[in-house]
């Protein structure tokens, strides 16, 4: 028998989740900050909650475990032509399944389809107290109950232990390129943000680098098509494409947070495009601060050096690693998000979203 | 009526409200008795159109101080009694909350009030090259308010998604009168999704009065395909056979011959005879990877034993194809008085096997059933043809549809796919829920709704059933504003 600390089926989580006053889930521990918490409070590893339930590429669905890595799901989707388009993040890092609906965190590719919101299927989750139960379902197209799978994404743990988890995903694109457009200015980032975002190209992904002159975009389809769409878009915007090798190693920094400085605190900052220039001057004014932002404008990451004070942030945030507060900017509470803390965990076994 | 006419509770609500806000006339509630289910009808204490949003949320305040149960509504397209009202409580009628708030082209959003007509927003948005992604069949005349409520679908959720997957944000008032906002402008969001709790609700939380969408570019290009089988069991081997080979059409829909030949009657459709099921497949793109899909489509096609193969040469070909698609179950429902459209959905590689199971039922029942649906995403919508009149024939029909969906959850899949559980399924929440979760679903009700105000007697199996009645076609689809889907 596991260590009730490490359960390895959902009755031994939902028994681990009873066995202590107060508890939290931890996957790798690649956003620590989520489950940094003040005072006791006991620690559920996902670590032997691993593998595939089912997978059916013929039905674009799978599930699997909790803490199954999410490199591992990519590499079993990959050999069957399939993946998750929002490039699920930190993998190289160990990041798990449960741990990336936790967080709510999405890769560059959430542009085209959508994030792990649009992909979720269905959740078996223990509650606060210690019941196993099922939302949602297993198929690609399901409105039966309220959607609790969905709240899930970005629920920080505070709700429930998720126990194993139903995903869509699609086929994957026969072949992809990367195009490093040159953006002088946040202007012009903005430009090519909104003008590729409304273009007839269909872009699997457009970031912003924020300390380098440039945007990012890469195309996926058939590869016959791509040539003509790169050739399009450059004419457009003056800028090159990326060799193969350089774009693999461009889209892993960005999936991995490579160009964080190791140790230091990171923040996910909620934006619209149109407000990427002041976010950006926002960051610029702050010591050793690096920032990416990715999703067409939607998202700014922003990561300084470890012990540096972070002034009040106004746009709405999420720590992901680092002392501090877990969010930031401005916030609204409301009555009903106690009621709803209090039906799935009222004992208050798991933290508060504010802890 | 004068206002003396009124009972107590009715005179307060209309003194809280500017002249002509609430309605009490029989003529007047007739029109909001039933809803696309027409087999049910009940009528109201009184409708109010509140024209704003503060009026919408001091109704609904009203409501909960003096625990008087009220039902939001949209257009009253619900297939599954959803806006059927309740006879000892209000509809709230949102047509005239319909502001378009803001358009904001740039970043891709738009702001609207939930009595806004779905198409409505699409028609704003498409000077910019832009448009609103779910589109039920029902879109001319359904509302906003009414897709969010339901998490509304369509023929593209394979690949968009259904409602919820558009809405980034919206403020409610929720049956307790606690006004929320959640989300927003941002493709991107923290915390718990607040938002996608709320979506698919049913109209059991609260009423939602503002709805922040995403627009979507519309495609560029599009390559639409018909074929048509001998067997409905080749038109499913194709369907596998697409999907099995990477391509992500935006719809793959099949029609049985039943739905065809009403399609052929009603709106002169015409298919390749001798066939059993027709597929529709649709790429959208850009033009370059559109060429270089069709031909991967076409070899599929052409090795999958198709009667005969059609492909849209232009524009007014593929709108003749999806004219025939989007007025087949109207089209049908003229062939008998009185029909139910299910909507379960099981997984893909089950659909021959679920279709030969409903075809073997309906022939032992001696019960007409039509099939047209979104094979893509396995998304039944058996058409159950009866006569009202006949003594018992509802109670078949029933029996017939309870049979189906039983079945799509024995196969793994969910008694609805977008018409949601409503008046109709209630009572097989319980067969895709265990006992546990649906309570929880209840009490996640209850912390929205503690005294059950909203929407009553919906989604949760009841012991005191709905008033039946018998009747035809929606009045919409009678005077051919919209057909289902
Ligand atoms: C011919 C036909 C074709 C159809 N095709 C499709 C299809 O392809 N796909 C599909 O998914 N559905 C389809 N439907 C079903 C129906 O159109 C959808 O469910 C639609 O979303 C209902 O919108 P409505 O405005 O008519 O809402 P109503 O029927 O008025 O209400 C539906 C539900 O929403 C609630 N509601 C309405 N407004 C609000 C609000 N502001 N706040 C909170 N709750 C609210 C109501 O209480 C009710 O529970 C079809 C219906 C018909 C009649």
């Amino acid at each position: 028998m596991s260590s009730p600390c490490q359960p390895a089926t959902l009755a031994e989580l939902a028994e681990a989740v009873r066995s202590a006053p107060r508890v939290i889930a931890v996957g790798a521990g690649t956003k620590p900050r989520l489950a940094q918490i003040a005072g006791s409070c006991m620690r559920i590893s996902t670590a032997k909650l691993t593998g595939f339930i089912e997978y059916e590429p013929s039905e674009f669905t799978f599930t699997a475990l909790a803490g199954t890595p999410v490199r591992e799901i990519a590499a079993i989707l990959a050999e069957r032509g399939q993946y998750l388009p929002f490039d699920p993040m930190l993998g190289e890092a160990g990041a798990t399944l449960g741990g990336t609906v936790a967080a709510g965190v999405n890769g560059p590719g959430r542009w085209r389809y959508g994030g792990l919101r649009d992909f979720i299927l269905g959740v078996r989750f223990v509650d606060g107290a210690g019941r196993v139960l099922r939302m949602g379902g297993k198929v690609v197209k399901n409105a039966a109950g309220f959607d609790l799978p969905k709240f899930f994404v970005g629920s920080a743990g505070r709700f429930g232990v998720l126990g194993e988890i139903s995903f869509k995903v699609f086929p994957r694109p026969a072949a992809t390129r990367t195009l490093r457009l040159r953006a002088a200015d946040d202007a012009a980032r903005v430009q090519i943000l909104t003008a590729g975002a409304a273009a007839r190209w269909e872009l699997d992904a457009i970031d912003a680098a924020l300390d380098e002159p440039a945007v990012y975009a890469r195309l996926a389809g058939p590869e016959p098509a791509l040539g003509g769409l790169a050739a399009e878009i450059l004419g457009r915007f003056p800028g090159e494409e990326l060799p193969p090798d350089e774009a693999r190693e461009r889209w892993r920094a960005v999936g991995e947070f490579a160009w964080a400085p190791p140790g230091g605190s990171l923040v996910k900052l909620v934006i619209t495009p149109l407000q990427l220039p002041e976010v950006a001057a926002w960051v610029r004014v702050q010591e050793g601060a690096r920032a990416w932002c990715s999703a067409g404008g939607n998202v700014v990451y922003v990561a300084r050096p470890a012990g540096a004070a972070w002034p009040a942030s106004p746009w709405p945030g999420l720590r992901l690693r680092g002392d501090g507060e877990l969010w930031l900017g401005p916030r609204r509470s409301y009555a009903v998000q106690e009621a709803v803390k209090a039906t799935l965990d009222p004992e208050k076994r798991f933290p508060g979203l504010e802890e | 009526m004068s206002s003396s006419a009124y009972s107590p509770v009715l005179r307060r609500l209309v003194a809280l409200l500017p002249a002509g806000r609430v309605l009490t006339g029989p003529a007047q509630l007739a029109a909001y008795e039933s809803d696309g289910l027409t087999a049910f009808h009940a009528r109201p204490l009184a409708v109010v159109v509140p024209e704003t949003q503060e009026e919408t949320i001091a109704v609904v305040r009203f409501c909960h101080a003096e625990k008087l149960p009220f039902v939001a509504r949209g257009s009253g397209t619900s297939l599954s009694g959803g806006s059927l009202p309740v006879p000892d409580g209000i509809v709230i009628a949102l047509n005239r909350l319909n502001r378009l708030v803001r358009l904001d082209p740039a970043q891709r959003v738009a702001v609207v009030e939930p009595g806004i007509v779905n198409l409505a927003v699409t028609a704003a948005a498409q000077p910019h090259g832009l448009h609103f992604a779910p589109d039920p069949s029902s879109q001319p005349v359904c509302t906003i308010g009414g897709n969010v409520a339901f998490n509304a679908g369509g023929a593209h959720c394979l690949k968009y998604g259904m409602t919820s997957n558009h809405v980034l944000g919206l403020k409610a008032v929720l049956a307790t009168g606690e006004v929320v906002e959640f989300g927003g402008p941002s493709r991107e969001q923290i915390g718990p999704d607040w938002t996608g709790l709320f979506v698919g609700n049913e109209g059991l939380f609260g009423v939602a009065l503002e709805v922040t969408l995403q627009l979507l570019p519309r495609a560029e290009c599009f390559h639409t395909v018909l074929a048509g089988y001998a067997t409905l069991e080749q038109a499913g081997d194709a369907v596998a056979a697409v999907v099995a080979s990477g391509l992500l059409p935006g719809a793959i829909e099949i029609m049985e011959k039943l739905a065809l030949e009403a399609a052929t009657a009603a709106v002169h459709a015409e298919y390749p005879p001798g066939c059993e099921a027709v597929l529709i497949v649709e790429l959208e793109g850009p033009r370059e990877v559109v060429a270089v899909e069709r031909g991967r489509l076409e070899e599929i096609l052409a090795a999958s034993q198709p009667v005969e193969i059609r492909p849209a040469r232009d524009a007014a070909e593929r709108m003749a194809i999806w004219k025939g698609r989007k007025s087949a179950f109207s089209a049908v429902g003229r062939l008998s008085p009185d029909f139910i459209v299910q909507d379960g959905v099981v997984p893909r590689r089950r659909l021959g096997e679920a279709l030969r199971k409903i075809n073997t039922w309906s022939r032992e029942m001696g019960i007409r059933c039509a099939n047209v649906f979104h094979a893509g995403d396995g998304n039944l919508h058996p058409l159950i043809l009866y006569d009202g009149r006949v003594d018992g024939a509802l109670q078949q029909a029933e029996e017939l549809a309870g049979r189906i969906l039983r079945m799509c959850v024995e196969m793994g899949g969910s008694i609805t796919g977008e018409h949601g559980i409503g008046v109709e399924k209630r009572d097989y929440l319980g067969v895709m829920f265990a006992p546990e979760e649906v309570d929880l679903l209840r009490r996640l009700r209850a912390a929205h709704d503690p005294f059950g105000l909203a929407n009553p007697g919906k989604m949760f199996p009841e012991s005191s059933a709905p008033a039946l009645a018998q009747s035809g076609l929606h009045p919409l689809e009678k005077s051919g504003v919209i057909s289902r889907e």
